[in-house]
């Protein structure tokens, strides 16, 4: 058996054992200040929707970041599809997040660029053939129900349509993970449901969904799985559960 | 890297420029703004230093030899060793090894005494009123040196020569030339380093606040999974090419300028280039080119490849 072959059965063990996500016992502190994530231990089953909330300084953000690579953990260990990402080497930082979709608050799309260059970017990193980007920029647009817009410039479209876009580009890659920080954070009522139910559909596909938000509203009515934080540490962790009360 | 890959970089390259107009165009500004400035001194001062060198090159040394029949006049001419015709050419083959020197002009007594009548004289020259050559004997080398700074050397050599009777020079213009030489050399080099510096420290810092306000491109790259290749091959390229144009738009508008001005002078004010020799437009390009091109190219190239650098870091 090849080294690579070894390494591929152990991520596949470790997703089997603990999740395509497992944060083992994970500090993360800055150089001033409380600790931002205090021994949190979390795992995160393939397929699973899972809300994160929290107060601002709950810990959230930097669990994110975490996830993303963005950040490493202080002490502790952070498995994302079996990688450990604490030993994940610069180089190879690129090549593991095209595991992973992600969706911002801000949406983050290139504003100079029209809806179609937006989505087909995520697949040109990637490689993907010409021929290949014209077959699956469309589709993903129409799933997202963006497919006749694709000419319009990002900035003229409402922060909805945005949201969409940003959900189109983490998705066109098929990404086993779907990250969203604060997804409906700029939106309306109207639009955040929306959103909601795209996220909800990509999940019933096989995606793991996990959902960073303040959205009170949607998070007690979608009734799936809520991690609460608190001051870095994780407070409640329940199937089907609610947002929590401050107190 | 595939080749459609690669193709799509280059033309994101392309379309960068142009997204980003104005930083585009306030850039293509800044490196030409700098490199006009440069080019124009470096114009300035290569001519400078063409005119003091040829000048120098004009300074002549001219030795003379013992004569039959030299200091009948009672004057000092140290030991009298008249040379040979053969010891004359030996001497003026020494005189020409020499590396200062650039060239020897032999000049006979018949030769000297034509020149001095066609100077003095002219026309109204009357031969009857000297039947005989008065500088008979007085045959003499004209020695043009390379370094004028090296002639008091010379002189000295020509000097410990047995059969040299005098050397004639002009110290002062020696001088004068070799500390003007000098002085040119020191504040050109100074002023072209400052002018470097300020061009690499402008263009540098134009490049980077470009690449700068599109942090959050470079970051949305990141986050999708784009190698640190992917996101900065197009900005280098951006920079590279945004620093050919600012340092292509210098060299054009100077090489009309210096054209115009070198056609000017030379029509409007014929004296000055009896005595004043500029350098050609392809001698001045020769050199501006390259180093406009090397600089402008290699700072858009530094520049956007170091401030991409620091946004990689996600």
């Amino acid at each position: 058996m090849t080294g690579k072959e070894l390494r591929r059965r152990r991520r596949e063990q470790m997703i089997e054992e603990n999740g395509v996500i497992y944060l083992d016992n994970v500090s993360k502190s800055y150089s001033k200040g409380a600790p931002a994530l205090n021994g949190v231990t979390l795992s995160i089953g393939k397929g699973e929707f899972v809300f994160i909330v929290g107060d601002s300084g709950s810990g959230k953000s930097t669990l994110i970041k975490l996830l993303l690579r963005e950040l490493t953990a202080t002490s502790g260990n952070v498995y994302v599809m079996g990688n450990d990402l604490t030993r994940l080497r610069h180089s190879q930082i690129p090549k593991f997040r095209r595991n992973l979709g992600v969706v911002f608050q801000d949406f983050r799309l290139l504003n100079d660029r029209n809806v179609y260059e937006n989505v087909a970017f995520a697949q040109r990193i990637v490689e993907t053939p010409g021929k290949v980007i014209r077959r699956n920029v469309p589709a993903i647009l129409a799933t997202v129900g963006l497919a006749g817009k694709y000419k319009a410039k990002t900035t003229q479209l409402s922060g909805g349509e945005q949201q969409r876009v940003a959900l189109a580009r983490a998705l066109v890659n098929n990404p086993s993970i779907l990250l969203a920080d604060e997804p409906t954070g700029n939106l309306d009522p109207k639009n955040s449901w929306e959103i909601m139910k795209l996220l909800e559909e990509i999940n019933e596909s096989g995606t793991t969904v996990v959902v960073v938000t303040h959205n009170r509203e949607i998070v007690n009515a979608m009734r799936k799985r809520v991690v609460t934080m608190k001051k870095g540490v994780i407070v409640n962790d329940e199937e089907g559960g609610e947002y929590l009360d401050e107190d | 890297m595939k080749i459609s890959s690669l193709f799509y970089t280059i033309r994101q390259g392309f379309a960068n420029i142009f997204r980003n107009k104005w930083y585009s165009l306030a850039s293509i500004a800044t490196i030409s703004a700098c490199l006009f400035l440069f080019g124009l001194f470096y114009a300035i001062v290569a001519n400078f230093q063409h005119i003091v060198k040829t000048a120098e090159e004009g300074v002549s040394v001219v030795v003379f030899f013992h004569y039959e029949g030299d200091g009948k006049d009672g004057a000092d001419c140290g030991p009298h060793v008249i040379p040979s015709e053969q010891r004359l050419e030996e001497i003026g083959q020494l005189i020409a090894a020499r590396a200062e020197v650039s060239e020897v002009k032999f000049i006979s007594d018949d030769e000297a005494w034509k020149k001095f009548t066609e100077d003095y004289y002219g026309d109204s020259y009357d031969p009857a009123g000297f039947p005989e050559n008065p500088l008979t004997g007085m045959d003499s080398y004209e020695v043009y040196l390379s370094d004028v700074s090296m002639q008091s050397a010379l002189v000295t050599w020509l000097e410990s020569i047995p059969e040299v009777r005098m050397v004639r020079y002009s110290e002062l213009t020696a001088n004068t030339l070799s500390g003007v030489n000098l002085l040119i050399a020191y504040v050109s080099l100074g002023i072209i380093v400052i002018l470097l510096a300020v061009s690499i420290f402008l263009i540098s810092n134009t490049v980077a606040i470009g690449i700068s306000v599109r942090a959050t491109e470079i970051n949305i790259m990141k986050y999708i999974g784009a190698t640190d290749f992917f996101v900065r091959a197009p900005f280098v390229l951006e920079g590279m090419i945004i620093g050919l144009l600012g340092a292509a738009l210098p060299l054009w508008i100077i090489y009309s300028i210096y054209n115009y001005a070198l056609s000017y002078v030379i029509e409007r004010f014929t004296v000055l280039s009896g005595f004043l020799n500029f350098l050609s437009v392809d001698d001045i390009f020769r050199i501006l080119t390259p180093v406009s091109l090397v600089v402008g190219v290699g700072i858009g190239f530094l520049g956007s490849f170091s401030t991409v650098r620091k946004h990689l870091q996600v």
